[in-house]
């Protein structure tokens, strides 16, 4: 019964007019391919500030003639200030952590696959799930503005005449109060520098409207999941992916309304007058703040660590899906341990609600409730270590096919132990003494959360492009942009952690000032040379997605020779995925290689006795090639 | 194109570990009394994370050099996984992992979870962007009153010492921290403005210094020197030059600083910035 009254909601006519199909769609696919692009735009612009930081970096006074004509005054004659250069830092990754590892995993390609993978029409809510795409690109918008707000004197005049605290052109692009916004720097408004204006109130703004945006998502997700699940989809026959996409939907859901709440707090101290995290008997460039008094820094600290840390798995748990799923299909093996996976990924999503004060061991919190969080993150790592030694026992024993999917998604499971190995170290809180705001921090996340996710993202374009466009992806390039890739940001974070251990602290603008960083500078120019190396072979990948989506070679309905549900389906899928056949599930995700089976891999969909009616003759229904 | 990935790994394996091992990059060298197992806890992670670390990406690279599909008609091995071998692994790591972490709040608990231990020398320290105030009390041993309201910068009253105060006439702040050689040093950390991040790397050694919190802090230097200390904390445009210098100066010849009124107490710290020199990077 339930079936049919989903059924009856959920099937709606394949719109017709342009708007509606490609633009207000209700479509889950045109979605979730919407969410991809924001991320690939996002994703140039949270590139090209790090190019500019490094730059800055290793050649302290370069001149670049087009920050100077576009920033005359955050950039004067073309060389970056310190506060510009901290701008950078703020912007780079606000817009990397928001608007490419929350979009594209889970937004992107979880939009586009769950449906499709669980065996359903459409998502729960398809007006929830445009609007959560809109909400998002909005808050991409308000960040946008935030650069021009502050390093424009024109657009900054325009701001500056809604109040004090919307101050603009103060000659930055944005705040100034690096990704976690710590007040009372963020909350005191311009009188604490230049960056403390307009940019902190956009800032502010567009998170919290990204937090909305999110939880409509993650609603969609759970709620698609748990109810819209085809006739013998079973939870423990579903892909690994769509339990990563599960699991990052509760963190989603359950972290995002504390960052929202937050986040309109600090608004509140900003505009309002309100006192949340601002302590009385301040005083800031030569003057007393006599109208705040009673607030708490350490309060929004852990308000924003309580969702920060989650959005660590919220980013990385989409790609530790896409890895499984994708190792399995090359490796033409079943996922080693597929339960203990499972288990696996809901015990890093719970675990990781429980570790937040691990970014606050020097905050000034209690040292007592630091054992405690010390103690429970070298725990994560046991849940780690198993999805690590499932994927290898994965790959052992296989047939591995070197596709460029293939190849992203070893990388990955390389890039992940890289980066989550140094999590013993930054986990004890005795060590953080030394590494707590150090580079060795940002060799941690910068592997863990940004490139592995980043990984993850590559290995799931390359592997469901076809499928999405019904075009493939030029193998040859693929493979060149993985190996400059691979090498490329092993070379840039690497050399992060040895400049950790010289103690070189974090969001500096220059290294000049300390005898104990002047052994650095060699390390600095080669982590320069690699990122610009870097983030210049990925005009092959945006070269590769645009001109195959028209040109590549056309793809049939299964080109990996794959087993789950969106490989029954055309390339690219019909407006209501299955043509209303909706199909049942016989067997489990990843049944490569069965013994006796007439191929090497047996559809989801297949006949129950596939194996046994084989005897080498054609069996099953016919989802062969 | 299995056995080029395998060998890649390998090779980045290689040259990660040798930046560790190379001892090109290291820590500068130890100055307080939990420094030696600072570092001993350091190494001993280190080895666990570079040992977990080969053992993984030696194993990945082995894996996708040696089970490359060669083409032949022979299908791959069909296994859903091995429960025992999923509780060994999970129980060995789970105890080498949680083992570690336990051993890890030592350093901390012996810093943070202590009382300040009896003879310590007490300063207060009142961060501000972008510099550094230490506060002694002067001969009488006796903090005089401070108050936000009398903060005054133009005046050069950075830290809002009450005048009035009899306790405060012997009173020192000045912007290098000196503290002694083998006795144990009380820091009380305050910020006036935003936070910030007391760290000296020499130290083992950081704490956040939070506006309307004074946080107390203890540790032992124990090697006479000039030293660099950093802000690590965000604090606006000019945090990467927010640095001021640290001296650790033989008992006597602190004793004698600090009993000095405020005019000689800097001109005097001015000689020994002079008379110390940094360590040799």
């Amino acid at each position: 019964m339930a079936e049919a009254t989903h059924a009856e909601v959920h099937r709606h006519p394949a719109p017709t007019s342009f708007i509606r199909k490609y633009i207000f769609s209700l479509d889950h696919k045109v979605i979730g391919i919407q969410y991809l692009l924001l991320a690939l735009a996002a994703v140039i612009v949270g590139m090209i500030m790090s190019v500019l930081m490094r730059v800055n970096l290793s050649w302290p006074g370069t001149h670049i003639k087009i920050m100077e004509t576009l920033f005359p005054q955050g950039a004067p004659g073309g060389v970056m200030t310190p506060e510009f250069y901290l701008s950078l830092v703020t912007m780079h990754g606000t817009i990397m952590v928001f608007f490419v590892l929350t979009t594209a995993p889970q937004g992107g390609f979880g939009n586009y696959f769950l449906p499709i993978q669980i065996g359903a029409e459409d998502m729960a809510f398809p007006l929830l799930n445009m609007m959560s795409f809109w909400v998002t690109l909005v808050g991409f918008v308000v960040i946008l503005t935030a650069i021009f707000a502050e390093g424009n004197a024109t657009v900054g005049g325009w701001f500056s005449k809604l109040g004090t605290s919307f101050a603009g052109g103060s000659g930055t692009v944005g705040p100034i109060g690096g990704w976690t916004g710590y007040p009372p720097l963020s909350a005191l408004g311009p009188i604490a520098g230049p960056g403390q204006g307009a940019g902190v109130n956009l800032w502010v703004i567009s998170i919290a409207i990204f937090c909305v945006g999110s939880l409509l998502g993650a609603l969609n997700f759970i709620t698609t999941l748990l109810n819209m699940r085809t006739r013998g989809m079973t939870l423990m026959r579903m892909p690994l992916t769509c339990w990563a996409w599960f699991t990052t939907a509760i963190l989603a859901l359950l972290s995002f309304p504390v960052l929202l709440g937050g986040g309109i707090l600090l608004l509140l101290d900003r505009i309002a007058g309100t006192s949340f995290f601002i302590p009385g008997g301040l005083y800031v460039s030569g003057n007393t703040v006599p109208l705040h008094n009673g607030g708490s820094p350490l309060l929004w600290q852990h308000l924003f660590w309580f969702f920060g840390h989650p959005e660590v798995y919220i980013a990385i748990l989409p790609g530790m899906g896409a890895t499984s799923h994708i190792l399995s299909t090359f490796a033409r093996k079943p996922v080693f341990g597929y339960r203990a996976m499972v288990f696996a990924i809901f015990a890093i999503g719970m675990l990781g609600f429980f570790v937040w004060g691990h970014h606050m061991f020097m905050s000034g919190m209690s040292p007592y409730s630091a054992v405690a969080f010390s103690v429970l993150t070298l725990s994560i790592g046991v849940p780690s270590a198993i999805k690590t030694f499932n994927w290898l026992g994965t790959l052992w024993g296989a047939k591995i096919r070197f596709t460029t999917p293939m190849l992203f998604s070893i990388g990955f499971v390389s890039l992940f132990v890289a980066g989550g190995i140094t999590g013993l170290v930054l986990g004890q809180s005795s060590l953080d003494f030394f590494f707590h705001d150090t580079y060795f921090v940002t060799a941690h996340f910068h592997l863990v959360m940004g490139v592995a996710s980043i990984f993850g993202m590559f290995a799931a374009t390359y592997f469901w492009f076809p499928k999405m466009f019904g075009r493939c992806m030029n193998e040859g390039i693929g493979k060149i942009h993985f190996w400059i890739t691979f090498l490329g940001v092993y070379a840039i974070f690497v050399p992060f952690h040895a400049m950790g251990l010289l103690g070189m602290p974090r969001r500096y603008a220059q290294f000049t000032e300390y005898e104990f960083l002047k052994n650095s500078k060699g390390l600095v120019t080669f982590v320069t040379v690699a990122a610009i190396i870097t983030v210049t072979a990925q005009v092959l990948f945006y070269f590769n997605f645009f001109w195959s989506m028209f040109k590549g070679a056309p793809a049939s309905e299964n080109p990996w020779e794959a087993t789950t549900l969106e490989w029954i389906i055309p390339s690219p899928p019909p407006h209501d995925n299955f043509a209303g056949i909706i199909p049942t599930v016989f067997h489990g995700p990843y049944e490569f290689s069965v013994p006796g089976a007439p191929n090497d891999f047996i559809m989801q969909t297949d006949g129950e006795n596939i194996v046994a009616e084989a005897g080498g003759s054609n069996g099953g229904n016919g989802h062969r090639h | 194109m299995g056995r080029l990935l395998g060998i890649a790994i390998w090779l980045i394996t290689i040259l990660s570990v040798w930046m560790f091992v190379s001892g090109k990059w290291w820590f500068p060298p130890a100055i307080t009394t939990h420094g030696p197992q600072y570092d001993r806890q350091f190494l001993i992670t280190i080895i666990v994370v570079g040992i977990s670390f080969a053992a993984a990406q030696i194993g990945l690279g082995w894996v996708v050099w040696k089970y490359r599909d060669s083409g032949d008609k022979q299908r791959a091995t069909y296994s859903h996984g091995n429960n025992r071998l999923e509780v060994v692994w999970t129980v060995i790591t789970a105890i080498i992992f949680i083992s570690l972490g336990i051993m890890g709040q030592r350093v901390w608990a012996s810093l943070q979870l202590t009382k300040v231990p009896a003879g310590a020398y007490t300063i207060a320290v009142t961060a501000q962007q972008f510099s550094w105030n230490f506060h002694y009390p002067g001969k009488d041993g006796v903090f005089g009153h401070t108050d936000p309201n009398l903060i005054d910068d133009s005046s050069l009253n950075f830290v809002g010492l009450d005048d009035t105060d009899p306790n405060a006439k012997d009173d020192s702040v000045v912007a290098t921290l000196a503290i002694p050689a083998d006795r144990p040093v009380e820091l009380i950390l305050n910020s006036k403005d935003v936070t910030h991040s007391f760290f000296v790397p020499q130290l083992r050694f950081k704490q956040d210094l939070v506006p309307g919190m004074k946080i107390h802090v203890h540790f032992t230097a124990n090697k006479v020197g000039k030293y660099e200390l950093a802000c690590a904390e965000l604090c606006g445009m000019n945090h990467y030059k927010m640095k001021a210098y640290m001296l650790v100066l033989p008992q006597t010849e602190f004793d004698e600083l600090v009993a000095l009124p405020q005019a000689q107490f800097q001109a005097r710290q001015a000689e020994l910035l002079n008379k110390y020199q940094l360590p040799n990077y």
